[in-house]
């Protein structure tokens, strides 16, 4: 009886043993993978997990604005920059004024003003572009991406120009518990090393990231931008408040860059304005576009592809462990020509399978408007399960 | 910062504009008949510029194209025609494969295709042609010219004149020819244009090989300028243009002609007042401005929204 009531509550999706069994398989591959690597002493794999896991946050802020928003953020990487650049500098400062001492909880404590520099970002953004729409939203959050980036490349008192943060002499504090965690939690030759902890801190913020999206997809708010992105004028007459509405997505979306940004200053220790140029922006797009617009599961796996993939292979074949199927040189040239791939890809996807390979289904539906059968199915469905 | 300098930097601005305006053309025709904005536009101006450095390298080995003054302008001209046919035929492609299955999918389909056309144009020539910049031979002798304290060269006038020729070319094209006529009318209504035997396909491709023809052309005109090219070297000067598109009122073609020499003229001058390093963000905040306080541009008009 209980398993039923569960299922009624969800809904949409029966929890079959099959989707259990998918989800331990993730669960153990995301926890222990990574454990794996380290002990194999392969630290560059363990890097790139953690790097899948700040891609996955990012896609997943995005896919607010792009996804349930429906509107097209071409500049999404200023606010990972503004996240990390307030988060090292403010960090710097804090440390002057309150001493070394603030070092370990700077990361801990800059967090949240870093969510809160990026969605003020978003706002900041969002105001004055309100009252534009599709393909000129696009431009401008691009202009805006840009605008960012040279600011940080020219203002050198604030940001040390192209050198970046840190400047000489100075470092980014390692943050409480790191410490901690590779003097406790090393057995013999197991190492447990930065990269780990950090690749556990990303994942924790992704699990945040994936629980506070999924209860906006249900909210109110979550239905309004569902109703704006299928038809403004229908959703304002209705009673919603687009100027809010699109706040609200801008900042909601801008907020998980910010903490992106910080997470990945701190980790790395090192940022510059390089890293945060226009093609990131696609990329990220790209993300959310190849794994399913408006789709959590979409997302996430849309980042591991893009970010992971290509990586992996190139480390796999590096560890010898693909010898045989791919030499380190065919790796390498996967890892060249992932870009070309991804251009391809995102103009193959929106021929044929615009909705993304894991895709929402009210998205699904949308995008192909021509689709009738889709629509007949999907009700049969809800026929049958209502009977 | 005294006249000379002023002087100066309006003749830099308009050689610089001259460019902007032939890209814009392109985002602004499409735009118009399309109502989408064409992202793989700036690529088309890159892949220009290195078409044309294929032929110049060619053709650069013969004595006397590159010996008489003759010579020098056949060169010229075969290397433009040949860049402006091929970036024409693959304008003409990007639309047939790339957007033409999306031509009834929601607005931001296309837009992403296109930023996939983007990325797929670049990084072919990347992987197949080259990673640094490459030098851009000019054969056309650089004389300077001084107008009292402002000094003027070939190349300038070079470039400026022939984006005035393209553009009285174009406007006589539109205004005056029957395929003018048909582009006029499809951008005005789509499916009433079709109603009345407008081949509307034929006029599509038509417009994506004109656009993208002319931005070879500004592509060219830079690696002349310039000296060199990169793959992505069609980004900056792509979104610039879109923004001279903007400002003149996007889907108008005079607009955008004027658009383009006003934001040269305007950047010039704000690089020598303000300072160079941020000369790109004047550019994006009177795109962003213009967007806000009048979106339909200079000369475009106001457009109301019909449910």
């Amino acid at each position: 009886m209980a398993k039923m009531e569960v299922a009624t509550k969800v809904g949409a999706t029966r929890i079959t043993p099959a989707r259990w069994a998918l989800y331990a398989t993730l669960t153990l591959a995301a926890v222990g993978l990574p454990i794996m690597f380290q002990a194999l002493n392969n630290v560059f794999m363990v890097h790139i997990f953690g790097l899948m896991g700040i891609y996955v946050m990012l896609a997943l802020g995005l896919n607010i604005v792009v996804g349930y928003a429906g509107l097209l953020d071409l500049g999404y990487i200023a606010f990972y920059a503004m996240g990390a650049y307030s988060g090292v500098i403010l960090g710097s400062v804090g440390m002057q004024i309150a001493g070394k001492g603030f070092g370990p909880w700077a990361y801990w404590a800059l967090l949240p003003v870093a969510a809160v520099v990026a969605a003020g970002t978003g706002i900041a953004l969002g105001t004055p572009v309100l009252r534009l729409k599709g393909d000129y939203l696009a431009i401008v959050t691009l202009g805006f991406g840009e605008i960012v980036r040279i600011i940080a490349t020219n203002w050198s008192q604030l940001t040390n120009g192209p050198a970046g943060l840190p400047r000489a002499a100075q470092f980014v504090p390692s943050p409480a518990g790191q410490q901690w965690a590779s003097d406790h939690l090393s057995r013999g030759n197991f190492q447990f090393s930065a990269d780990l902890w950090w690749y556990y801190v990303i994942g924790a913020l992704c699990l945040v990231t994936v629980f506070f999206v999924r209860r906006l997809d249900n909210s109110r708010l979550g239905r309004a931008w569902v109703a704006m992105r299928e038809d403004m004028v229908a959703a304002a007459s209705v009673g919603i408040n687009i100027t809010t509405t699109k706040l609200w997505a801008f900042s909601l979306g801008a907020l998980w860059g910010g903490i992106g940004g910080i997470t990945y200053g701190y980790w790395v220790g090192f940022i510059s304005p390089e890293s945060f140029n226009f093609f990131e922006s696609v990329l990220i797009v790209c993300m959310v576009v190849l794994g399913g617009m408006g789709s959590i599961p979409g997302a996430a796996l849309g980042a591991v592809i893009i970010a992971g993939l290509p990586e992996i292979i190139r480390g796999l074949a590096q560890s010898r462990a693909l010898s045989g199927v791919l030499t380190v040189d065919q790796a390498a040239a996967i890892g060249n020509y992932r870009y070309l791939i991804f251009g391809l890809l995102m103009v193959v996807m929106m021929a044929v399978r615009p909705q993304g390979i894991l895709p929402s289904s009210r998205r699904a539906r949308e995008l192909h408007p021509e689709d009738e059968a889709i629509l007949e199915e999907e009700s049969a469905e809800i026929t049958s399960a209502s009977m | 910062m005294s006249m000379a300098i002023i002087g100066q930097q309006l003749v830099n601005g308009l050689t610089l504009g001259g460019m902007y305006a032939l890209i814009a053309l392109g985002y602004t025709l499409v735009y118009g008949i399309l109502l989408m904005i064409n992202f793989a536009h700036s690529e088309m101006f890159m892949s220009g510029a290195f078409i044309g450095l294929g032929v110049l390298t060619v053709l650069g080995k013969n004595k006397f194209l590159t010996g008489s003054g003759l010579g020098v302008f056949m060169l010229l001209l075969i290397t433009f025609l040949v860049a402006m046919v091929g970036v024409g035929i693959l304008g003409v492609l990007t639309e047939r494969f790339a957007y033409r299955p999306l031509r009834h999918a929601p607005r931001l389909a296309p837009l992403i295709s296109a930023i996939g056309v983007s990325l797929f144009l670049q990084q072919a020539v990347l992987l197949w042609i080259a990673a640094k910049p490459l030098p851009f031979p000019n054969y056309l002798p650089v004389l300077k010219f001084n107008l009292g304290p402002v000094t003027i060269n070939t190349l300038q006038i070079f470039i400026i004149g022939i984006s005035l020729v393209l553009l009285g070319v174009l406007d006589t094209f539109v205004s005056r020819t029957r395929m003018g006529k048909a582009m006029r009318a499809t951008s005005q209504d789509r499916d009433a244009a079709g109603l009345m035997g407008i081949d509307i396909n034929r006029v599509i491709s038509t417009t994506f090989f004109i656009g993208p023809a002319l931005g070879a052309v500004a592509g060219i005109c830079s690696g002349m300028y310039y000296g060199s090219i990169v793959f992505n070297m069609g980004f900056i000067p792509g979104i610039k243009s879109f923004t001279a598109a903007v400002i003149g009122g996007i889907g108008n073609l005079r607009g955008a002609m004027l658009g383009g020499f006003a934001l040269g003229m305007i950047e010039s001058l704000a690089a020598g007042f303000v300072s160079s390093g941020y000369k790109d963000v004047i550019a994006f905040a009177i795109l962003i401005l213009v967007l806000i306080f009048r979106p339909g541009g200079l000369l475009g008009e106001s457009v109301i929204e019909k449910v």
